[in-house]
């Protein structure tokens, strides 16, 4: 197991690189200097701020610098927000996003869990198909699509939820967002555990346990579902990735001031320390998250760790 | 392996093909244009009077003809992105099947390590270092959706590699760029028909995502994300803004998705249930 995981951080440092040295290079390669104004500076003051931010360097010499400070967990200075450095940006709005994605996450492997355990073992009833057509449709709309409507029927119309962020500080906020960020996840969930658990339901272990007496409820707790659990474990890594992607959205529509919101200013901006800074840190965020989904994956599956 | 016995099939591509038509018709038989703004008309709900069939927005500009507009670019966008995305993913599985061996290994790991790369981030970041046009967002889309295309494209070629019609022609002295082309990629058709009709919606939805942002297709041009965004504004008062883009906009995902499911029971017999 240990050999396992050490094998596994191992092969996590390559893409790490490569994202950084693909993200920094793309910065890089942006016409125009990140200092170009509306008016013209005087060259000397130019050439100053261009020493001060060691972008009169020779592009190697500033990707090592960045990749050692990024080492020493330093990001670097933000261009625009000029007080400011892009881990003290970080720090500052991560910890909303992470509140709501890990929400999000929650409320999707259990409803998606559940929907999908229920639709397999009724499988073709009225139930099952009205779950897959839910998943469907679920899968199939964008989050910027939903949440808008979410917002406009049960906030705009009916008045039960609140429309923005800012209008209130009761916990009933955190609702639609968070709805909104799993309800893809759901869907996608629900239809993965359907299809396995359909296939784990045949199979020779499950029949014994059935033949031993045990009832429907307990032959799925405790031998059907852990077997039947392993691609929607798989699929966690991408999982992560779409909450990250869809909290970009969420937090621009419902105007939650999180870190996908300030991606996306970041980008208006073109504040290109910070919005490298939150790629590499994002993309950081999703190896890693990446990595223990497969070190769980060999902890609940020994078969894994043999290969 | 009929394709119109298939009733998801039928109704899925029947619906996506109404859609394309009208959208390509439509404008042409509209007395609209996507440009003219009309300040007597500003967020009129859809009518008949004056063939406002899907009303106005906040500058009295024609709705319907620049939702058709919209479709037409994002149908474009992604038919082009998944072109983009098939002659990449073909190239590269097929060639790392063929091979096998080292060469099959350190190709796939490279794929392994991109898959584990968030691409959307970098597709933005590609757009707000760049300049903001459609080829770029083509390619972008692309370059993101190829992995899963090199994948099942480099499966299938491993098992026809071993194949005798392979193993005659190489008997015969073809040169094996020519067993690639000519023997083995014909073969793949089925599969690749397949998941090209899957990547199709997600590069719709990247687009669209780009266009919400405003990072994607730029005003006056227009496409169903930069109208769902426009309508996000308007919905208090004028909901059609929001529903009318927004509801094709999952129609259209919701039967390209169908239509592959279906197609992979037509093509895929293992995948049948």
């Amino acid at each position: 197991m240990l050999r396992y995981t050490l094998l596994r951080l191992l092969g996590a440092i390559p893409t790490l690189l490569l994202v950084i040295v693909l993200a920094f290079l793309m910065v890089h390669a942006a016409p125009g200097g990140p200092f170009d104004a509306e008016r013209a500076l005087p060259a000397d003051v130019e050439a100053n701020i261009a020493r001060a931010y060691h972008l009169d360097e020779p592009l190697p010499q500033q990707f090592l610098r960045y990749l050692s400070g990024l080492l020493q967990g330093d990001l670097g200075p933000s261009f625009r927000y000029r007080d400011y450095t892009v881990n003290e940006l970080i720090g500052a709005a991560f910890p909303l996003s992470l509140k709501l994605g890990a929400m999000a996450m929650a409320l999707a492997l259990v409803l998606g869990v559940s929907a999908g355990t229920a639709a397999a073992l009724r499988q073709n009833s009225t139930l099952d198909r009205v779950v897959m057509a839910f998943a469907m449709t679920g899968i199939s709309i964008p989050v910027f699509v939903v949440a808008p409507i979410l917002v406009l029927f049960l906030a705009v119309k009916l008045q039960w939820l609140p429309a923005g962020w800012s209008s209130t500080t009761s916990a009933s906020r955190l609702v639609l967002p968070v709805v909104t960020l799993a309800l893809p996840q759901i869907a996608y969930i629900a239809r993965l555990t359907r299809a396995s658990m359909i296939d784990v339901l045949s199979r020779d272990f499950i029949r014994t346990a059935r033949a031993q007496g045990l009832g429907t409820m307990t032959v799925v707790r405790l031998h059907a579902l852990k077997p039947a659990m392993l691609p929607v474990l798989s699929y966690m890594g991408p999982a992560i990735a779409a909450i990250l992607t869809g909290s970009v959205v969420v937090e621009e529509i419902f105007g939650i001031p999180g870190l996908g919101q300030f991606f996306v200013r970041a980008a208006g901006n073109r504040d290109y320390t910070l919005v490298l800074g939150i790629v590499v840190f994002y993309a950081t965020l999703i190896v890693l998250l990446n990595l223990v989904v497969d070190i769980l994956y060999g902890v609940i599956d020994p078969r894994v760790r043999q290969r | 392996m009929s394709l119109l016995g298939n009733p998801t099939v039928r109704v899925s591509g029947g619906i996506v093909l109404f859609i394309a038509l009208v959208a390509l018709l439509g404008p042409f038989l509209s007395p609209n244009d996507y440009l003219s703004t009309n300040f007597d008309e500003l967020l009129s709900p859809p009518s008949f009077d004056g063939a406002r069939f899907f009303g106005t927005d906040d500058l009295g500009r024609d709705l319907f003809v620049r939702t058709m507009l919209g479709i037409r670019v994002t149908l474009v966008v992604a038919i082009v992105a998944s072109l983009v995305s098939l002659v990449i993913g073909v190239a590269y599985g097929a060639i790392a099947g063929f091979v096998g061996g080292r060469v099959d290994a350190a190709m796939m790991r490279v794929v392994d390590t991109l898959y584990a790369l968030p691409f959307i981030f970098f597709v933005i970041l590609l757009m707000v270092v760049f300049e903001r046009n459609l080829l770029l967002i083509f390619v972008a889309i692309g370059a993101v959706n190829w992995l899963d295309m090199a994948r099942i494209v480099r499966g299938q070629t491993l098992s026809l590699r071993e194949r005798e019609f392979v193993a005659a022609a190489r008997l015969m002295g073809v040169s094996p760029a020519r067993i690639v082309f000519r023997h083995i990629a014909p073969n793949l058709i089925g599969i690749v028909v397949v998941y090209v009709t899957l990547t199709i919606p997600q590069a719709i939805l990247v687009e669209s995502f780009l266009s919400f942002l405003g990072l994607g297709v730029q005003e006056p041009q227009t496409s169903l994300g930069a109208l769902v965004d426009a309508g996000v504004n308007q919905m208090e008062g004028a909901s059609w803004t929001l529903l009318i883009p927004g509801g094709l906009l999952a129609l259209i995902l919701m039967c390209f998705n169908f239509l592959g499911d279906g197609l992979r029971d037509v093509f895929d017999a293992r995948h049948v249930s």
